[in-house]
């Protein structure tokens, strides 16, 4: 979570205004007036003011808001499909607002694929053809296009489909093609616009999976748009809130839960169900003491006595999560005079990554009384979460 | 009555004057078309003739048969024996080569002028009004120019059809590349296509089936053109009705006539299984 990654793409005071003369609805947006002011006075939409972000490398963003938040416009300015009226958007050190068109191709074949709502699949393609296109259009030689869209097809499932044409495949399927095809392209960002808002639930929550997996192998920087809180929350790395094209809030799914910047945004996540989102790791606590694997079964009982533990997490020199030991086991070997632990390590104990939502935790302290260990990758021990710590975050999600 | 007298426009006499200065100063051009139209004619019309008639006739119900199906092939069987049976075979072939000449060059004009309306606003402006002005003129009105641009015969009478039945084909080609739809383009364009890369792998394969119903109408309209061109003198079926009016032998006029219609209907259902076969995938 931790803000050290590098930036992919900066995007500084960009605005948008439709209509003839957009220097004067600028002009009044300086002025400090309004979306709906400017429109009465000058007949012109702001579609977006000052925007300023950064997306960095690998990084799934989610660009949320309601319809006529300038989501759409935002994405498209990017790679320019709709002209930005002022503001510069930095790739790969390239202003793309300045860029010829000739070097637009070049920037938008090296660095931008996109997947759309609607699929936008071409229709008298094959689906193998489909997915060839980006490279086709770059020159890029038949048998390694071939074999880059053979390989996208697979990772989204679709081996076997080559020669489909798109309206002989449902409706998660085309967008499977679509995210094949933008895949396939190898460009370095992958714009998403409610790539999955055209599906039905079901098939959206396993895109939505699928995607998340995806893009934690590939580590490809994503920029999705939706208009569905939940669905930015289940796929976020970070969350940029926009209304009426400006943005509200930018931070992680959980800080925008916790910490909902205006009322707005209060309001906005009031429906959504916060275990479901608030991690393991907000809900652990340090642990007050382990034990070393080298430890003898005396000094881990007096670890256990002097903080009040009946069970003991322990770890090896790296901090590295090896088991867990009981207070009566540890008692009965030191009375029997044993030197070592490893014997009593038990396996056997609960354990989760850091973002672990809420809900699940609960659910694991059924017919267990061990705290659970919250481990990241390299199953090194974070913290635990205890019982009461579950049901105090419950309640006051509920509460809200 | 009118006393005050408005001098009555000289439209006519201008339009003239337009059509002599034409004539004089391209005369070159001119004889060049209508040399290499007039060997055109020759050769496609000896080819079609040179052909044994059960020959073609047997090409032609083949056609429609893999094309269409077997309705469509025992009609032309049908049709194609009676146009043979009342001795108006070779008629028909002169009728046919002009049909074929004639679309072939609007389809070639009509085209690059279609795809250029489709993709600019300010040519598509200037271009619609002189296609609606092109088909609304009555259609003899062509006949006229024509004459002393290339004289009396078959050439000017494909002159007058080109003129007459290259609308429909400009038309749907522009209707059908701005109706690919709006998404469809986007992506081309997100993928970074070029201009021409969009045309050809996008816009083109997706409004083909439109493309294609404009040629058939073409077709059409060259058919009733090139009978009607008769009064120039371009042979074919439409001279048979021709001298049948001048004649007044009502029969041999009707006769000729469903001779037309019989083509007509053959190169009509020929051409629409050809565009409907490319709507599908």
């Amino acid at each position: 979570m931790q803000n050290d990654s590098q930036v992919k793409i900066q995007v500084r005071n960009l605005s948008k205004v439709f209509g003839d003369d957009p220097k004067k609805a600028l002009k009044l947006r300086d002025e400090g007036l309004k979306r709906p002011e400017i429109l009465e006075k000058t007949g012109q939409t702001l579609g977006l003011s000052n925007i300023d972000f950064d997306v960095r490398d690998g990084e799934l963003l989610v660009i949320m808001g309601l319809s006529g938040s300038g989501k759409s416009t935002l994405i498209r300015c990017l790679n320019r499909l709709i002209e930005p009226t002022e503001g510069d958007i930095i790739i790969g050190g390239e202003n793309i607002p300045r860029l010829s068109e000739k070097a637009l191709l070049q920037c938008r074949r090296r660095h931008f694929s996109m997947v759309f709502q609607n699929f936008a699949l071409f229709p008298h393609r094959t689906v193998q053809m489909n997915a060839e296109y980006g490279l086709e259009i770059r020159g890029i030689p038949k048998a390694e296009r071939q074999e880059k869209a053979t390989h996208a097809l697979k990772q989204v499932g679709l081996e076997g489909w080559e020669h489909a044409y798109p309206t002989q495949l449902s409706g998660g399927m085309q967008q499977r093609v679509g995210l094949a095809r933008a895949l396939a392209n190898d460009a370095s960002v992958l714009l998403m616009d409610e790539a999955f808002s055209a599906l039905d639930p079901l098939i959206r929550r396993d895109m939505q999976q699928e995607l998340i997996e995806l893009q934690h192998r590939t580590k490809k920087t994503t920029i999705f748009i939706t208009h569905d809180l939940d669905e930015a929350i289940n796929i976020g790395d970070r969350i940029i809130l926009l209304r009426d094209g400006e943005i509200v809030q930018i931070g992680t799914p959980e800080e925008i839960l916790t910490h909902p910047a205006d009322d707005y945004v209060a309001r906005f996540i009031q429906g959504v169900d916060k275990s479901r989102v608030v991690s393991a790791q907000r809900t652990m606590r340090p642990v007050r003491a382990t034990a070393r694997d080298t430890d003898g079964p005396r000094t881990v009982l007096r670890k256990m006595v002097e903080n009040g533990l009946d069970s003991i997490y322990v770890v090896d020199r790296e901090r590295r999560l090896l088991g867990i030991v009981t207070v009566d086991e540890i008692d009965a070997a030191a009375k029997s005079g044993q030197e070592a632990i490893d014997t009593l390590i038990s396996k056997d104990f609960p354990s989760v990554g850091p973002d672990e939502p809420l809900a699940s935790l609960y659910k694991m302290f059924t017919g267990n009384s061990y705290p659970i260990a919250v481990i990241d990758e390299d199953s090194r021990l974070m913290g635990v979460v205890v019982k009461g710590a579950v049901l105090e975050q419950l309640a006051e999600a509920e509460a809200e | 009555m009118m006393d005050f007298d408005i001098p009555r426009i000289p439209l006519g006499d201008w339009i003239e004057g337009g059509l002599d200065f034409l004539t004089s100063e391209f005369s070159g051009v001119t004889r060049a078309i209508s040399r290499t139209t007039q060997t055109g004619i020759s050769l496609l019309n000896d080819g079609l003739m040179w052909m044994p008639i059960w020959a073609l006739m047997a090409l032609v119900i083949l056609l429609c048969w893999r094309l269409s199906g077997r309705r469509l092939a025992i009609g032309a069987l049908l049709g194609l024996g009676l146009i043979w049976n009342l001795g108006l075979w070779n008629p028909m072939i002169q009728t046919l080569t002009l049909v074929v000449l004639a679309t072939l060059v609007a389809i070639v004009i009509a085209l690059p002028l279609g795809i250029l309306a489709a993709v600019s606003d300010r040519f598509y402006r200037v271009i619609m009004p002189i296609l609606d002005f092109m088909q609304t003129m009555p259609a003899f009105v062509y006949l006229i120019p024509a004459i002393p641009f290339f004289g009396i015969g078959s050439v000017s009478g494909i002159f007058a059809t080109v003129i007459f039945s290259m609308p429909p084909a400009i038309r749907f080609t522009t209707l059908g590349i701005r109706q690919v739809p709006k998404e469809l383009v986007e992506a081309a364009d997100a993928f970074g296509s070029t201009r021409s890369q969009k045309l050809v792998k996008v816009q083109l394969p997706l409004s083909l089936p439109t493309v294609m119903g404009g040629i058939n109408q073409t077709i059409m309209l060259a058919l009733s053109m090139v009978v009607i061109a008769a009064m120039i003198g371009a042979n074919g079926l439409g001279s048979e009705v021709w001298r049948a009016i001048q004649r007044l032998r009502p029969g041999e006029g009707f006769e000729a006539g469903i001779a037309v219609v019989i083509m007509a209907m053959l190169l009509d259902r020929l051409t629409q299984t050809l565009s409907g076969r490319k709507k599908k995938p």
